[in-house]
This record gives C-alpha cells, structure tokens and sequence, in this order.
C-alpha cells in the first residue's frame, strides 16, 4: 500500500529533524511539570489522580499535534516536494492518509512514553489497567482529531504559520463551545456539549468509561477533516 | 505516443494555454520552447497529470489523462522546474522511494535504482544527503528520478537551468543518451541549449504552437534559407576589388539570393566579410566555389545569431519588445502633455 510508504518517509522525516526530537521533548516536559505541579499537589484518591493526569496530559499532546501536523503538507508546497507525489500513480487520498499515518505513530510514541506516570499510581495506588487503556485509547482518539484538523489546515497554505494560525481559528472555538453550552437553555446547552471537541466527549475516557459514542465522535471528526484534506488536494488540480 | 487535441487551461478568466494540437511519436526527443509565461510549464504538468485541462484531450500512449491519470502517472517521469527532492534523505534511499511510489516491485527496486544511478553518473553521490549536493548534482537526482521506473515518457522541465558550461554539455549528453528507450520532452527558453539535443522542436507562444519541425524546418519557414558570413583574406587597400571578386563568384552559384559586405568578426586584421544569403543550404558549393576563385578563406561559419533570431521571432519576443516600445512611447508622450 503505497500510503504506508508515504507514512514511513514522514516518520523518518519527523525523527531525523531536531523539530521532531523538540516537539517530543517539550511536550514530555510540560507534562511531567503539569503532572507533578498540579495533580500530585492535591489529596485525591489515585482514579482522581489519574483522571487529572489524561486531562492535563491531552492539552499539550493537542498542542504537539498541532505542532507535528503543519508542516505536512505545506512544507512540501513550500519546498515543491509535493509535485512528485502528484505525478505519482497514487491517488490524492492515499497522500493524506500516508501523511496522517507517519505523524499518527510519532504522535502514538509520544503518548505512550508518558506511560510512567499512570505507571507510578499504578505502583503506588489502586487504579485498574481498564483505566489507564481507556484513557490512553482517548488521548490518541483526541490526538487523531487534532492531527486530521492540523493536516486540513496544512493543505490550505505553502506557509506553516498560516496552517497554525487556521488550525488555532478551527479549535479553539471548538473547545471552548461547553463554555458557551453553560450560557444558553436546553436543548442547545446539549448540542454544543456533545459536539465540544474536548469537554464532555473526552471527559468519558478521562473517567475510565468507554462509551461508543465518544468513539465514533472522534473518528468521525478525523475522517472528516482527512476527507476535507483530500478534497483540497483534488481541487487543487482543477485550478 | 502523446496526442493533445484542442487543449486550453484557464487559472480564472485568463487563458495560459489553447487551443493547442500537437502529437509526438514514440522514442523522440522533443524541445518545447517559449519565452517564459508561454504556457510551456503549464503544458507539461498537464501531461504530467499534476493539472486538469480545463477543456480538449491529452492522451498518453492511448489513455487519457482526465479519465484514467493514475494509469498515465505510472507511464511518466516528470522533473519540474525546481526538482522535487528532500534534503534529508540519501541520493539511493531518496530514489528507492520515488521507485517504490512509481509502482517498482520491490526485488527490482536494486537494479532499477543503480541503473538509474548509473545513467545520471551519481555513483560517488549515492550515499551522500541531497541537500549536501551542489545543484547541477540535484538536477541530475531529479533526472533519475524522473527514470527511476523507466518510464515511456520522460517530461523535463527547463532541466539546464542554472547550470554552468560544463555541467551543460553534460546534461544535453545525458538527455541524448535517453534517446530510443524514452520518448523525451524538454522544455526550454533557449533555443541553442537544446536545438542540438532534440529531433523536433515545438515552439510556444501565448498558449499555442507558434511553429514546429526539425531545427532546419524552423530556419526554413522563417528565413526562408540560410546566412553564411565568410570571411577572406585582403589587404586594406584591395578590400573593394576583393569583395567585388567574391560577389562575382557567389552571383554565379545557383541559389543564392543576396551578398552583402558586414563588418570583420576582430578588428584591425586584413580581411573582408560578408553574409551570403542562400535559399538553401549552400555551404559545400559555397566553400567550394571560393576556394577554386583563389579566395584566401580565413572564416566561413552559419550565422551565430540566426538561431536565435528565428526563435525570437518565432516566440513573439520582437512584438514584447515593440509593446514595451510602444508602452514607453506612451508614457513619454503623457508627460510631455503633463509639462504643457
């Protein structure tokens, strides 16, 4: 399949650039910092702790997948790459989903090598494992979502401060629609909470629940933007 | 091989390209020239399947390019004007990708990149990281990736640009040697870099072909002959008696149509010159003829700035010039009613 070719180029591509090794490291940073500053502060039973950990954990994993996605497929606009996959017996949508495959596994390794910390309660309290696979299973679900919008945003423009600047105008208001859901009547206040990007659809992994809606909420949401992704990729040649 | 039938692009309401008909057979090296904002790279990438016609049919090699372009992709190599190369990647790693992307089966992929490499002379280059090389180095990577999966069409887009002297006629010997194997089309905005590497060469201008044939046919429509300047030797004080000796004995060659006297190619030396115009190629009669009359011929050589005198005009650059003439003539003529 010629889009895990695309995906093992950018995966080499993330992993030899210092941004790659930065975005991994800052990220990793904050967390540890967020997690001993602001979760092991407090006197929670350890599935609270836990619960602290996905949420403070999923702000700077969307922030890193931001990071990882814009340049995907603007820097190859920029640096005239993309014409070789364009001329290339491989279809528009095979690119997007070899694009979000290489950054999907950085993005999957850099989740996971924060595993010692849930591992540290795991030690020291009494969490089940459910938990911690559910919780995880949501931070890549979320991680995905970002990621399928940062790459709809790099097909837009050659520039990557514009995709981060389009990406930025795609989701914050999306995450901050609860806030909004707080200030109108039902049954409005239940549509713009189910459709929160974050807020009440993450808040179920968070707890340790799986819950199928969830599920499909964030696969639809990558699917979707993926979608949009190759649709400006196939426009573009009808320019 | 290739058959454009009424081909336009539009980007909005302009018009880069159309109407343009053309067909190319198999296993030739075709220039396409044009002066720059021709429509020669917009051309190319429609055949490279990078853009959709906005309206006629491109076929390649029978399939067309609108209903089946994954098909046509898998018949092409393209190398567009700034190769498409990653600068982190090795010259061999880079071409085994490209390979693989072109549909190469991976127990071939060895061969077909060492040939590849081979062809394009990058064996010392192999290992080293493309953004390391110089850029006559990077074109010829783009050339072997354009071969990589040996293609029946190799489309090269302006591939001597930038390129010094020596790193010039080693390109035109590397697209030279892609002849018979591939049909070759390259483009360019000098018609002497690549007259000598091509068997057709299609001018462009404004979107359309503005005349095509073989070097010969060109000079031929438009000069309607060739201009040899001969040079013969002559003392300062027998300079008239010897040109009027020379216009005697061309006059009595059959055709030719006109001698004038030009000004020597160096200065001070005891010579005469002059442009013979033939309504053929006359060369070998001409050389003959001067030799037997007892003229000392010193120089005797094709017109240098006839080739491109022809593509000029051809390509519609003395129209860009007179519109400019005319554009200045325009402004001048405004500020002198301004000063009134």
């Amino acid at each position: 399949m010629k889009a895990m070719l695309i995906a093992r180029r950018e995966l080499n591509a993330i992993v030899r650039s210092p941004m790659g090794a930065i975005i991994i490291s800052v990220t990793l940073l904050i967390n540890g910092l967020l997690f001993y500053n602001m979760v092991l502060t407090e006197k929670l039973l350890s599935g609270q702790v836990l619960e602290q950990f996905f949420y403070y954990t999923s702000g700077p994993m969307m922030l890193a997948a931001v990071a990882l996605s814009m340049r995907l497929l603007a820097e190859e606009r920029q640096n005239g790459t993309v014409i070789l996959l364009n001329t290339s017996p491989i279809t528009d949508a095979e690119i997007i989903l070899g694009k979000f495959i290489g950054a999907f596994v950085v993005l999957m390794i850099m989740v996971l090598l924060t595993l010692y910390m849930p591992a540290l309660i795991l030690v020291n309290g009494k969490v089940s494992v459910g938990h911690i696979a559910v919780g995880y299973l949501g931070l890549l679900l979320l991680g995905a979502s970002v990621l399928a919008i940062g790459i709809f945003a790099s097909s837009l423009t050659r520039h990557q401060i514009i995709a981060v600047v389009i990406a930025a105008a795609i989701l914050v208001p999306w995450l901050v629609l609860w806030k909004l859901a707080q200030l109108v009547d039902a049954p409005l206040n239940k549509f713009l909470n189910a459709f929160a990007l974050h807020h009440q659809n993450f808040r179920t992994f968070q707890t340790g629940v799986l819950r199928l809606d969830s599920v499909v909420y964030y696969v639809a949401v990558t699917y979707f933007f993926l979608l949009a992704a190759t649709k400006v990729l196939e426009a573009r040649r009808w320019r | 091989m290739i058959e454009i039938q009424d081909l336009y692009k539009y980007y909005g309401d302009r018009r880069v390209v159309g109407p343009l008909s053309v067909k190319i057979e198999k296993g030739q090296i075709v220039g396409l020239l044009g002066l720059n904002g021709a429509g020669k790279t917009t051309t190319l990438r429609i055949l490279a399947c990078d853009l959709l016609p906005t309206s006629g049919s491109v076929r390649v090699g029978n399939v067309d390019v609108v209903e089946n372009p994954e098909l046509v992709r898998s018949k092409i190599g393209y190398l567009p004007d700034s190769p498409p190369l990653y600068n982190e990647m090795r010259v061999s790693e880079y071409l085994s990708f490209a390979a693989r992307l072109r549909g190469v089966q991976r127990s071939e992929l060895a061969k077909r990149v060492d040939d590849a490499i081979e062809q394009t002379e990058l064996g010392e280059e192999r290992h080293q990281l493309i953004g390391a090389l110089s850029h006559g180095f990077k074109q010829r990577v783009g050339i072997a990736q354009a071969i990589v999966h040996r293609p029946e069409l190799v489309v090269l887009d302006e591939p001597i640009s930038g390129l010094d002297p020596k790193q010039i006629v080693e390109m035109r010997d590397l697209v030279r040697g892609l002849r018979g194997e591939h049909t070759v089309i390259v483009s360019s905005h000098i018609l002497t870099e690549i007259s000598e590497t091509c068997d057709q060469l299609l001018v462009i201008r404004d979107g359309r072909i503005a005349a095509a044939g073989t070097e010969a046919e060109l000079f031929s429509t438009l000069t309607h002959g060739m201009r040899i300047e001969v040079t013969v030797r002559a003392q300062p004080a027998e300079r008239e008696a010897v040109f009027e000796n020379l216009r005697q004995v061309v006059s009595r060659l059959s055709g030719v149509s006109d001698i004038s006297q030009i000004d020597p190619p160096e200065p001070g030396g005891h010579w005469v010159s002059a442009l013979v115009v033939g309504e053929s190629d006359v060369r070998e009669e001409l050389l003959s003829a001067l030799v037997s009359a007892g003229l000392k011929v010193v120089q005797f050589a094709r017109s240098e700035n006839e080739l491109e005198n022809v593509f000029l005009s051809l390509s519609g650059a003395g129209e860009r010039r007179a519109r400019r003439g005319a554009r200045s003539n325009l402004r001048s003529g405004a500020d002198a009613v301004e000063a009134v």
